[in-house]
């Protein structure tokens, strides 16, 4: 019996997304890419069809968001790890895209100085060795991908290994991101500490305000997520992404069939924790600032409740998730700023307790049901 | 330091012998030369005379109404004026009386001066006063006064700080052998203050090199014993912190043990335990003002019933439901920690509370100079020593104890058997929820009672619960011991964050050896 020959790797990205999803793909690439950036720069400020500054923006985020859920349902939703630690990533790369936001001010910030204005507060005369080559926007990507990436292998290769797993391998990222929140918060680990990064002006030479920055950007972020989406699908619907299920269902049985579920667990970790990373550096350009509190156990937990009111292992799910949840909370914040956090925690509880598969599944049984009847 | 009263008991105890007595009289005319050299020399030399007449006169000189009329040195007594040397009165009073001015340097040399003559008073407690001033500034001169005032003095307190103040004063000493007694004597003092003077003495500034010697052997047996002293210091605050996570631990690892939950809300359960101990003291205040030292007794059974009842709402309403699936009921209790923290923030508002302490427990237990323990949390290690007891009666000698027992080691076989498990759940959860009710009213001891003010312990009790292992009370113990002991001595050789950092990175190298905890339960489990 020879084996079935293996089809190239464009052919079975191709085939891992059915047809509707590529054509859903292209109307939102259409969107997001052409409509949204075109009315934004070419139509006036008072014409209807005008996109205004603060829709690009809040839309970019949403995105970013959408991106962290994404790949919180790939190592949740497939794979069966509840990290409470993403928010750790998705800072670390923001932190490393931030680094190079903060060299590009130049001399331009309030001491004039070619140190950020934080080290002129702080006093120090030179760059730490860390921030050496962060000026090149080539070194500041690869830190965005290289150190998230190794934290997460060097972490998961150590929790993975010992089989620390369920709420034990919760607590522990989530007692991970707040050592590294108070880690990130003193002056002296040379990132600014509480007040972080901001007040940046431009990125690979462009001005961080101007509409074709701000354009680009979002565009940028719609393509990072649709990649994300078509990368996580082909991953999921892989031999490997089987396996990952099938550890996600019954780890030991996985490996009485002979599977060593450390390395398809460390993969999938290490992937998540990039693309949160990608996320992150995507999202600081967006909202212009960068500080630990994106590595608070509360903005990292935030992140399951988004996958869980949109529908664990499913794609979709997540993106609407991040969606709704966050316009949940722009409208909460400026309607009700008290009741925000009460809604949120509403959320919390009665989406566990009656939408164990979030809005999509509800949407699934609404279906379902008006079919049989 | 010296409330007037002392002065004036000084006063009157002087008075009598002072009548009697006539001082130098050439140092008192000295007392008005001009220069602030002659002055001070003058004042020195009737301090070290230890007469307790020199008392009024530069109490006189130090109030300002010390005059010289012509070459005698006079000052006013009860409208009169007498001669300060003898104590004659003048009758008439001289007409050309001129006050004499003293600068600063000369009102500070007369302040020591006195505190050196009250050190001959018969009142203990003067004595002890004016011995704790003189510890701290001694010249040398007054040396020989205070080796009398030593070898007079039976009070062991007072005699502690004499033999400092001596000391202190005999190391300035142009005499070197003095000097040199003084520095080995000193090698029995614990304070920093010493410190610093015998390391000036151990250099390169004193001339003699057997003082050189004598310091520098004393000096090695202070920083000893200062060492021992900080060593102890840490070594407290780590068994303090310890007793704090071990009160938030043993009630989450008795809800986790029995039900496999993660209570996220466990560390809002100890701030309703911490604000319920602000609401007693609010009432006490109002309404019994006389017993409000006691309000701390009243809070513990407030706080225990406040808190279980929270926790076994939460219980009935929602993780009940969500049994076997723990992740999710991870998510659903953060969310129910959400709702609390923001019901607390609406009703007491976002600012923190204050919560006294009683008089009781304040200030502290000197162990040593530079170490004292406070009383607050030695209390806190003595309540929690008492929580954990009764806890332990509770689970290992009562009939519910030994059904939660039960129900921790298999489920199904329990209920089998006849034991209502859904009831024990529920008083399970409202046991673990009282408990850190419990921790909070010790936490509103010694922290900060605020809103936000669980959040930063449920990640360390999450740790203490993991590091003990599942349904292990035992377990509890020693890793609520170990992280705080661990946590005290890292941050005092680095810091805090640093610490925390590594006690992080050591619970995931030791879970890595122990995967199921210190205590792992024995046998082999496939989970299914």
């Amino acid at each position: 019996m020879t084996p079935a020959p293996r089809q190239p790797i464009v052919l079975r990205l191709l085939a891992a997304t059915p047809r509707a999803g590529w054509l859903a793909l292209g109307a939102f690439a259409l969107t997001a890419l052409v409509v949204v950036p075109g009315l934004y720069l070419f139509t006036p400020p008072g014409s209807p069809l005008h996109v205004p500054d603060h829709v690009l923006t809040v839309g970019g985020k949403i995105m970013c968001y959408a991106i962290v859920a994404v790949a919180m349902d790939l190592i949740w939703g497939y794979a069966g790890i509840l990290s409470l630690g993403q928010g750790l990533f998705f800072a670390l790369g923001g932190y490393a895209f931030g680094m190079y936001l903060m060299r590009g001010i130049g001399r331009d910030g309030v001491y004039q100085s070619d140190l950020p204005d934080f080290m002129v507060f702080l006093d120090w005369k030179a760059l730490p060795w860390f921030w050496r080559g962060t000026d090149h926007l080539a070194w500041a990507l690869a830190l965005v991908i290289g150190v998230p990436a190794l934290v997460a292998v060097l972490f998961g290769a150590f929790a993975f290994r010992s089989r620390i797993k369920g709420v034990y391998f919760s607590i522990i990222t989530q007692a991970l991101t707040y050592a590294a929140m108070l880690l990130f918060f003193r002056n002296e680990t040379g990132f600014g500490g509480n007040n972080g990064f901001t007040d940046f002006k431009r990125i690979a030479g462009f001005s961080i305000v101007a509409p074709g920055t701000r354009a680009t950007l979002f565009a940028l972020t719609a393509a990072a997520l649709a990649g994300t989406l078509v990368l996580v699908r082909f991953v999921v619907t892989s031999k490997y992404g089987r396996v990952l299920a099938a550890i996600r269902d019954s780890e030991e049985r996985v490996r009485f069939l002979g599977y060593d579920p450390l390395w398809y667990k460390l993969l999938a970790w290490t992937l998540a924790a990039v693309l949160c990373a990608i996320a992150g550096a995507l999202y600081v350009p967006h909202v212009g600032i960068i500080n630990p509190s994106e590595m608070s156990p509360a903005s990292s937990i935030e992140i399951a409740i988004w996958v869980a009111v949109g529908g664990r292992g499913t794609l979709l799910g997540p993106v609407l998730g991040a969606a709704l949840v966050n316009l949940a909370k722009s409208w909460f914040t400026v309607a009700f700023p008290q009741l925000w956090v009460f809604f949120l925690g509403a959320i919390f509880v009665l989406v566990t307790l009656y939408l164990p598969d979030g809005v999509l599944g509800l949407g699934r049984r609404v279906l379902r049901r008006g079919v049989s009847a | 330091m010296r409330s007037p009263s002392v002065v004036a008991t000084a006063l009157c105890a002087l008075a009598l012998p002072a009548l009697a007595a006539a001082l130098d009289p050439a140092a008192v005319r000295r007392l008005g030369a001009e220069g602030s050299e002659e002055k001070l020399a003058a004042v020195r030399q009737l301090v070290a005379d230890g007469d307790p007449a020199a008392t009024p006169v530069l109490q006189a000189l130090s109030e300002g109404t010390l005059a010289l009329a012509g070459e005698r040195v006079v000052r006013p007594v009860e409208g009169r004026t007498v001669d300060a040397a003898t104590g004659e009165a003048i009758d008439p009073p001289p007409a050309d009386a001129a006050t004499i001015d003293v600068n600063n340097r000369v009102r500070r040399e007369v302040e020591t001066g006195l505190a050196a003559l009250r050190l001959l008073d018969p009142a203990r407690e003067v004595r002890r006063a004016a011995a704790e001033e003189l510890a701290g500034a001694a010249s040398p001169e007054l040396a020989p006064l205070l080796g009398r005032a030593l070898a007079r003095e039976r009070d062991p307190a007072t005699r502690a700080l004499l033999a400092l103040a001596h000391a202190r004063a005999s190391l300035e000493s142009p005499d070197p052998a003095a000097r040199a007694a003084a520095a080995t004597d000193l090698g029995a003092s614990a304070s920093s203050a010493v410190r610093a003077l015998l390391a000036r003495h151990a250099g390169e500034e004193e001339p003699d090199a057997a003082v050189r010697r004598a310091a520098a052997a004393s000096l090695a047996a202070v920083d000893r014993r200062l060492a021992l002293g900080e060593y102890a210091g840490r070594l407290f605050s780590g068994i303090s912190l310890a007793s704090i996570l071990l009160l938030a631990a043993l009630g989450l690892a008795i809800t986790y043990g029995v039900m496999g939950v993660i209570n996220m809300a466990h560390g809002e359960l100890l701030m309703i335990g911490a604000y319920a101990t602000f609401a007693v003291q609010s009432v006490f205040a109002r309404r019994f003002p006389g017993a409000l030292d006691w309000y701390v007794a009243a809070a513990i059974p407030v706080a225990f019933l406040a808190a279980a009842v929270v926790g076994m709402a939460m219980e009935r309403t929602v993780i009940r439901f969500l049994y076997g699936r723990p992740l999710e009921t991870l998510l659903a209790t953060w969310g129910l920690s959400l709702v609390l923290i923001q019901a607390v923030r609406s009703l007491f508002g976002p600012q923190n509370v204050a919560v006294a302490n009683p008089s009781w427990m304040s200030g502290g237990f000197e162990l040593m100079p530079d170490v004292v323990l406070p009383w607050n949390r030695i209390a806190i290690v003595g309540f929690s020593a008492c929580v954990l007891a009764l806890v332990w009666l509770f689970i290992g000698r009562t009939r519910l104890g030994m059904f939660v027992r039960a129900v921790t080691q298999d489920r199904v076989m329990a209920g089998c058997t006849g034991v209502p498990t859904g009831r024990v759940d529920t008083l399970a959860f409202g046991l673990g929820a009282g408990i850190a009710g419990l921790g909070g009213v010790a936490l509103s001891q010694i922290a900060n009672v605020g809103p936000e003010m669980g959040q930063a312990y449920c990640v360390d009790s999450f740790l203490v619960v993991v590091l003990g292992g599942v349904g292990q009370l035992a377990g509890a113990v020693w890793a609520a011991l170990g992280l705080g002991l661990v946590t005290k001595l890292l941050e005092g050789w680095s810091g805090a964050v640093i610490a925390k950092i590594a006690v992080l990175v050591l619970v995931v190298v030791f879970i890595q050896k122990r995967p199921q905890g210190i205590f792992a339960l024995k046998g082999r489990v496939v989970e299914g």
